[in-house]
C-alpha cells in the first residue's frame, strides 16, 4: 500500500488533487481511496487531503498517519513544522518552491530527515501557464516523474476530465512541464552523484 | 462499470436513478455536495420527470417530501446533525402518516459545541422516530442502500433513512460500481401509494385521534415495524441476486479470517470477542482485526446494518457463543454509555454477556485501527470496563492544534 | 313616514348569495347542488366565522377548479373541529400535517402534481392566523418568494383560540387574551406590536393578494374566482370573528366583520404583484365602537381610562383610511 498525503492552503485545491492523484492511481490499475481532512475553515487556512493506493480493495477509513509520500503545495507551510510528521523512513517529499532541497529542510528543521526531497515550481509554473495559483496538476505530475505507480498520461487524462476546455490544456501544460522539470533535476542529481 | 467516485456523488447518481418525483433541497454540511449533484442532474434532465425544491428550511424540506408523496410521488431528501433536528417534527409526522419518504443523514455531531464532522448522535436523536434506520459501512453500501431502501420503504409504507458517516463517507472518493439504470428500472417497482390525495377518490389524511384510538393506532404502527424486519432481509436478498454484492441486511457478518464480509460467515464461538459496529468504523474495524487475528487473538466483527428496526434476532444469531462483546459506538447516552449499547444489550439480556461499551470518534475524532485493535486487547485480557472513551485525552480540553481534525493518540 | 322593514332574504341582495338573480349571476353558495365541501356535522363552535368561511372559500375553489382541489391544512381550528377519526367534514382530498408546515406541504403537492404532468388539479392551503403569521410564516414566505402554483388562505380570527385564546402576532392592540390580560397600567396586548401580513405577502410581490370577511359573500366569492384564474402564489386574508376568543354573540359575528370594514379597521383591498390594484370603500363609516364594544376583550377600553385607547383606535381607522384611500375622492 502507497500512502500520500498533501499539504496546502484552502483555495489551492487540496482535495481536488486529493481525489485527481486517485483517479490516476485507479488508472493505474490500483484500488484507490481519496480522503479530504475537512474543517471549516476558508481560503488560505492549512489544508490536509490522504490518498492511498492498494492492491486489494482499501477498508480503512483512519487518516493517512504514517505517509510514504508527503507534497506539500506551500512552502510556508514548511515551518509549522508538521507536515513531515509520520513519514516513513525513505519517504518521499515534493515541495512546490523555487528553492532547492537544502532550502526546504532548513525551513522545516528537517535537516536529518530520512527521505528523498525533491522540489519543483509547481505554482511558479501554473501562473505562468494558468494565470491562477493551482498548483494541484503540476504537483501531481512532479509526482509522477518520481514515483512509479502513476503515469504521465494518467495525470494528463484525469486533468483533462476534471476540467474540460482551455483550463484543463492550461493545466496539462503545466503538469508537462512540471513533469520535465522532475525528470531533468532528477538526472541531473543522478550525474552528479555518478560523477 | 467500476469507477472512482466522491460517496455524495455515488449517492445522488443512485438516487436519479431511483426515478424520484420529487427531490427537495436545503443545505448543510456534511450532506451538501449531494443535493448539490442532484440540483445539476435536474438542470440536464438526468433526474428525468422530477421537482427540484430549494426550499427555505429543513423543517420544510420534510415538509414539501410529505406533500409530494401523500400526492402520489416518490420523494427524497438529505439532511445532517441540526438540520435533522429541525425537521424532527416533520420526521415523526411522515412515519405517523405511513409516507414512505426516503432521506439521506449523512451522520454529523449536534452541538453546543457546534461540530460539523461526523457521529451518530444525529439519527440517534430520533431513533424512535418511526422511521427506519439503515447505515452504510462503506460508499458502495451508501449508494445501493438507496435502492432498497426505496424498496422497503414503499412495500411497508414506513419512511426511511440511509444514514451515511458525514465526511468520512460523503467526502471520500472510492472505486465504486453504481448500480446501472436499467438494473434499478428492473429491481425498483414503480411507487404505488397505498394512499393518495386523489380528486377522484378523495381521501381525509391526518385527523385527529382521540384516546380511544390513539393506542391502537400506535400499537398497528408498531406491528408494522416488526414487519420491516423481513421486508428488509428479503429486498437485500434480492439485491445480491441481481446485483452480485451485498448491501443492507440486518445484520453484516465478516469472514473469520479476512473480515470480509460474507452472509455465509460462521456465528462467533464460546473464547472470541465480538466487537459490533455500525457504520464506516466497520471498514477501519476490517482493516484493524486481521492483524491481531493472525496474532492468535480470538476476534470476531458484526455489523449493524439495519439500527430501526433493531435486528435482536439476527444479532443474538451472529454472535452465537460469543460472550465478550465490545460494541464501537458514534454515540453518548449521556449518563450511560453507547446509544447502540442500550439495544445490543436489550437484545442480549438473559444471556450474561459481559458488553463493553465504547464511546468513538465523537465530533469527527478519528478513529485510529491501532486504538480498535488496543481495546479489543484489554477486552480480552479483562482490564478493559464497561465504559470506555476511545483515545480520551485526560487532564481537561486540550489547548487545538493547527487544523481541527489533526490526529493525536 | 312610515318605515317598512324588509328582510334581506327578500331583496336578492348580496347577503344571500343573490337567489333572486338570474342564475348565471348567483354566488356559489344560493346553489342547492354547492359542494358543500365543508359539510355537516362538523364541531365548530356557535356562530364560527371560521367554518363559514372555509365553506364559502372552498365551495367556490372547488368550483373554480371544476371540482378539482387538493387541500392542505394547518394545525389549528379548523383542522380540530372537521377531522376528530374516524370522521371527517370535508369532501375534497384534504390532508394535514402540521402546524407550521401547510405551505410547504401544498408545495410538495403542487411540485408532485407538476411531476405527474397534472395540470389540471389545483391547490389550496389554509391555517389560521397563528399557523399563518406566527409559526408558519417561513414556510409561507418560501412558497411565497419560490411562487409555487398554491392559493393560501389565511382565516385570521386573531389569536390561538384552539388552545385557549392566546396572544398572537395578528392579535389587536389592547386585546385581552389568556396571555395579554386586561390587568395593569396597559391593558391586554401592547400597542405598536403586531404585524400586517396581507402587506407582508405584497412585499413578495406575488401575482395575488387579497382581504375579504364573511360580511360580503359576493366579494368573498370573486376574489378566490380572481385567485383561482391566476397561477403561481396567491395569498388570501379572510377576517373570521370568533364569538369564544373575542367575547361576542355568536348572532354577532358577520356584523362584528362588516363594522371592522365600516370602522376603517379592516381594509378590503386587491393586490398584484406588489402594487395596490382595488380598495372596498367604506360604504357606511361607523365609529370604532361600534367594532370594539360588542367584544368582551375589548371591555376594559369602555371602563373608565380607556378612552386614550380608544383615541389610539381611531387613530389606527384613520391611518388606514389614509393609506388606503378608503372613503374615496383622494
Amino acid at each position: 500500500m502507497r500512502q500520500i498525503r498533501i499539504h496546502g492552503r484552502g483555495g489551492q485545491g487540496v482535495v481536488t488533487a486529493a481525489e485527481m492523484l486517485a483517479r490516476a492511481g485507479f488508472l493505474a490499475g490500483h484500488e484507490v481511496q481519496a480522503i479530504p481532512s475537512f474543517g471549516s475553515e476558508r481560503t488560505g487556512a492549512p489544508v490536509v487531503a490522504y490518498c492511498r493506493f492498494a492492491d486489494a480493495p482499501l477498508r480503512t477509513r483512519e487518516p493517512v498517519l504514517a505517509p510514504d509520500v508527503v507534497l506539500v503545495q506551500d512552502p510556508t507551510l514548511l515551518a509549522a513544522g508538521r507536515v513531515f510528521a509520520g513519514l516513513a523512513p525513505g519517504g518521499l517529499v515534493i515541495v512546490d518552491t523555487a528553492g532547492d532541497e537544502r532550502e526546504v529542510r532548513a525551513a522545516a528543521h528537517a535537516q536529518d530527515l530520512d527521505a528523498t526531497v525533491l522540489t519543483v515550481p509547481a505554482t511558479a509554473i501554473t501562473l505562468r501557464l494558468l494565470g491562477k495559483p493551482k498548483p494541484a496538476a503540476a504537483m501531481l505530475a512532479a509526482y509522477a516523474a518520481s514515483a512509479d505507480d502513476v503515469t504521465l498520461d494518467a495525470v494528463l487524462q484525469v486533468v483533462r476530465e476534471r476540467f474540460p476546455g482551455a483550463v484543463g490544456e492550461a493545466n496539462a501544460a503545466a503538469a508537462e512541464e512540471a513533469f520535465a522539470f522532475v525528470r531533468e533535476e532528477r538526472a541531473a542529481a543522478a550525474e552528479v552523484r555518478d560523477a | 462499470m467500476r469507477e472512482v467516485l466522491e460517496g455524495s456523488q455515488a449517492v445522488a447518481r443512485t438516487v436519479a436513478r431511483c426515478r424520484p418525483g420529487v427531490v427537495c433541497a436545503y443545505p448543510i454540511s456534511p450532506q451538501t455536495h449531494i443535493v448539490e449533484a442532484l440540483s445539476v442532474m435536474a438542470r440536464t434532465g438526468e433526474l428525468g420527470a422530477c421537482e427540484y425544491v430549494n426550499v427555505e428550511s429543513e423543517f420544510s424540506a420534510m415538509s414539501v417530501a410529505i406533500g409530494a408523496s401523500a400526492a402520489g410521488s416518490r420523494a427524497y431528501t438529505a439532511t445532517a446533525s441540526q438540520g435533522l433536528l429541525y425537521m424532527a417534527e416533520a420526521v415523526f409526522n411522515a412515519a405517523g402518516m405511513g409516507l414512505p419518504i426516503v432521506m439521506t443523514v449523512a451522520n454529523r455531531a449536534i452541538g453546543a459545541p457546534i461540530n460539523i464532522w461526523n457521529d451518530h448522535s444525529d439519527a440517534m436523536a430520533l431513533r424512535d422516530s418511526g422511521w427506519l434506520q439503515l447505515y452504510a459501512a462503506d460508499n458502495q453500501e451508501a449508494a445501493d442502500l438507496h435502492v432498497i431502501a426505496f424498496a422497503v420503504a414503499e412495500e411497508l409504507g414506513i419512511p426511511a433513512m440511509v444514514c451515511m458517516d458525514g465526511f468520512v463517507l460523503t467526502h471520500a472518493t472510492d472505486v465504486l460500481e453504481l448500480p446501472d439504470a436499467d438494473a434499478v428500472d428492473a429491481f425498483l417497482p414503480p411507487y404505488l401509494p397505498t394512499q393518495v390525495l386523489d380528486v377522484e377518490y378523495p381521501i381525509t389524511i391526518g385527523t385527529m385521534a382521540g384516546p380511544e384510538s390513539f393506542t391502537e393506532t400506535k400499537y398497528l404502527q408498531h406491528l408494522r415495524f416488526l414487519d420491516a424486519a423481513e421486508v428488509i432481509d428479503g429486498w437485500s436478498r434480492r439485491f445480491l441476486e441481481a446485483f452480485g454484492r451485498e448491501a443492507g441486511g440486518l445484520v453484516a457478518r465478516y469472514d473469520r479470517d479476512t473480515c470480509e464480509r460474507s452472509r455465509d460467515a460462521s456465528a462467533a464461538r464460546a473464547g472470541d470477542v465480538t466487537v459490533v459496529a455500525m457504520g464506516s468504523v466497520l471498514g477501519t474495524l476490517q482493516a484493524a482485526l486481521p492483524a491481531l487475528h493472525d496474532a492468535g487473538v480470538p476476534v470476531r466483527l458484526v455489523g449493524v446494518s439495519s439500527f430501526r428496526p433493531f435486528p435482536a434476532a439476527a444479532l443474538r444469531a451472529a454472535l452465537g457463543a460469543s460472550r465478550d462483546i465490545v460494541v464501537i459506538d458514534r454515540a453518548l447516552e449521556l449518563g450511560s454509555g453507547g446509544v447502540l449499547t442500550g439495544d445490543v444489550g436489550r437484545a442480549l439480556a438473559g444471556t450474561r454477556s459481559r458488553i463493553h461499551s465504547v464511546v468513538a470518534g465523537l465530533g469527527g475524532r478519528p478513529i485510529l485501527e491501532a486504538s480498535l485493535q488496543d481495546v479489543v486487547r484489554r477486552a480480552l485480557d479483562g482490564t478493559l470496563g464497561a465504559l470506555d472513551f476511545l483515545d480520551l485525552k485526560t487532564g481537561g480540553i486540550p489547548v487545538p492544534t493547527a487544523g481541527a481534525t489533526e490526529v493525536h493518540r | 313616514m312610515t318605515t317598512v322593514h324588509i328582510p334581506f332574504l327578500q331583496t336578492g341582495s348580496l347577503a344571500v348569495g343573490g337567489r333572486l338573480l338570474s342564475a348565471d349571476e348567483r354566488s356559489v353558495q344560493s346553489h342547492s347542488d354547492r359542494p358543500s365541501s365543508l359539510t355537516k356535522g362538523h364541531r365548530a363552535c356557535q356562530g364560527c366565522a371560521e367554518a363559514l368561511a372555509a365553506r364559502w372559500v372552498m365551495d367556490t375553489a372547488v368550483d373554480a377548479a371544476g371540482g378539482r382541489l387538493v387541500v392542505a391544512n394547518a394545525t389549528g381550528c379548523l383542522e380540530v373541529f372537521s377531522t376528530l377519526y374516524p370522521e371527517s367534514a370535508w369532501k375534497p382530498p384534504w390532508i394535514h400535517s402540521l402546524f407550521a408546515n401547510a405551505a410547504a406541504v401544498a408545495t410538495g403537492i403542487a411540485s408532485s402534481l407538476r411531476a405527474q404532468g397534472r395540470d389540471d388539479v389545483r391547490v389550496l392551503a389554509q391555517g389560521g392566523d397563528g399557523g399563518t403569521v406566527d409559526i408558519g410564516l417561513a414556510a409561507v414566505s418560501g412558497m411565497f418568494e419560490r411562487n409555487d402554483d398554491v392559493l393560501y388562505v389565511c382565516y385570521d380570527n386573531q389569536g390561538y383560540m384552539n388552545t385557549g385564546v392566546q396572544r398572537s402576532s395578528a392579535t389587536p392592540a389592547s386585546a385581552r387574551t389568556a396571555t395579554t390580560p386586561a390587568v395593569g397600567s396597559t391593558p391586554g396586548q401592547a400597542f405598536g406590536q403586531g404585524k400586517s401580513m396581507v402587506r407582508i405577502a405584497m412585499a413578495h410581490e406575488v401575482p395575488y393578494v387579497a382581504s375579504a370577511t364573511p360580511a360580503d359573500l359576493r366579494d368573498l366569492e370573486a376574489k378566490v374566482r380572481t385567485a383561482m384564474s391566476i397561477h403561481g402564489a396567491r395569498y388570501l386574508h379572510v377576517l373570521v370573528p370568533c364569538p369564544v376568543g373575542w367575547g361576542s354573540e355568536p348572532s354577532q359575528s358577520i356584523a362584528l366583520a362588516r363594522s371592522a370594514v365600516q370602522s376603517g379597521i379592516f381594509p378590503v383591498l386587491e393586490a398584484r404583484a406588489g402594487e395596490l390594484t382595488d380598495v372596498q370603500r367604506i360604504r357606511e363609516r361607523c365609529d370604532v365602537t361600534e367594532y370594539l364594544r360588542p367584544q368582551a376583550r375589548f371591555a376594559h377600553l369602555f371602563r373608565p381610562g380607556g378612552e386614550d385607547a380608544l383615541d389610539r383606535w381611531r387613530a389606527l381607522a384613520e391611518a388606514n383610511i389614509r393609506r388606503y384611500d378608503l372613503l374615496g375622492g383622494a
